[in-house]
């Protein structure tokens, strides 16, 4: 798949997605069911890539470096309050300066 | 049904509201824009996420996938499952706006987390029309024009992982997932999700963890709802 490809697929498929909750007869989406699963998939997805995108490294081994330091450091932020960009902001710079001083 | 027009001052609140999360929201198009060319992407691909896909998690994914070298396919799957969530808002807010036609086509495309979010909470029916599309109208501008700035920087900054760039991602992953943990079922789940993806890992192409870890949340959705557990 091109990365066009995946651009434009997702990009239609997410359209999809949001104007059939405009059309389909609102008993077949209505259901708890289905608003316990589609609650708890961004939940599992997002808890999934932090973890991954944090600690792997080359070819998905757990690996412990500055980004686990960077992710620390965010979610301190969070804990503060912090808005997105600056929790986003002080993960790169943590990371960022253990590098900069060869570390991790 | 009737919906009397919004006082002066009822529609000032509305629209201070509306801007102050398009800002808010927007701005962190920033740094899907420096993310997504760090990823690989071109600046018209990333503008095109920004415009069409519209909706932070989905896009999020979509270039950290790329970026860690999953496939195509592990990308569109990811973003799918994280926007299945608007389909519901869709029908929320299909109740409240009565729109039809291009309006409805309009109306579907802005339909994300904030402007539902926006447009939900008023106690007016003008009041909810006025806050969703005002919110999705802010944020979608506000979105798009930080996108390309970030895009534009991201360039300047040539190697992503000087500065810091592969911790932005799950940085943002993490500040999405914050508000969605305030539940202990929430939390349950991410963390059995956390640890089924890092398993998973070693034994299968970038883009696939995730996507088993995402059977965590069909597990504890369809479960049987605990007595007691009221939402928070």
């Amino acid at each position: 798949m091109t990365l066009w490809t995946t651009v434009l697929l997702a990009s239609g498929l997410a359209f999809a997605l949001k104007l059939l909750g405009y059309v389909v007869p609102h008993h077949l989406l209505d259901r708890p069911v289905v608003s316990r699963v589609t609650a708890m998939l961004p939940v599992a997805l997002l808890s999934a890539l932090v973890a991954v995108q944090t600690f792997t490294g080359q070819g998905g081994v757990f690996t412990l470096d500055a980004r686990a330091a960077g992710l620390g450091v965010a979610v301190v932020a969070l804990r503060f309050r912090a808005p997105f960009l600056l929790v986003v902001v002080l993960a790169a710079a943590t990371a960022g300066t253990l590098r900069a001083l060869s570390w991790g | 049904m009737d919906k009397p027009p919004l006082d002066g001052q009822r529609r000032k609140e509305v629209l201070r509201q509306c801007l102050s999360v398009g800002v808010a929201t927007g701005t962190y198009g920033i740094s899907f824009g420096a993310l997504s060319v760090a990823a690989g992407l071109s600046l018209w691909q990333t503008i095109a996420l920004s415009a069409l896909l519209f909706s932070g998690a989905s896009q999020f994914a979509v270039v950290g996938i790329v970026a860690a070298g999953g496939s195509g396919a592990a990308a569109v799957a990811t973003s799918t499952l994280l926007g299945m969530r608007n389909g519901l808002y869709g029908l929320q807010m299909s109740r409240l706006l009565g729109v039809s036609g291009l309006r409805r086509v309009a109306a579907a495309q802005l339909t994300i987390d904030e402007s539902t979010a926006v447009g939900v909470v008023q106690p007016e029916r003008s009041a909810q029309r006025l806050g969703f599309w005002g919110t999705g109208l802010a944020v979608y501008v506000m979105w798009n024009v930080m996108t390309i700035v970030g895009a534009v920087v991201g360039n300047a900054l040539g190697d992503p992982k000087r500065f810091g760039l592969d911790a932005a991602a799950p940085a943002a992953f993490c500040a999405l997932l914050w508000p969605r943990l305030k539940r202990g079922d929430a939390r349950a789940v991410a963390a059995v999700s956390a640890v089924i993806a890092l398993v998973v890992a070693p034994h299968a192409p970038a883009g696939i963890p995730v996507l088993v870890a995402a059977l965590a949340a069909i597990v504890a959705g369809l479960l049987p709802q605990r007595v007691g557990g009221a939402p928070a």
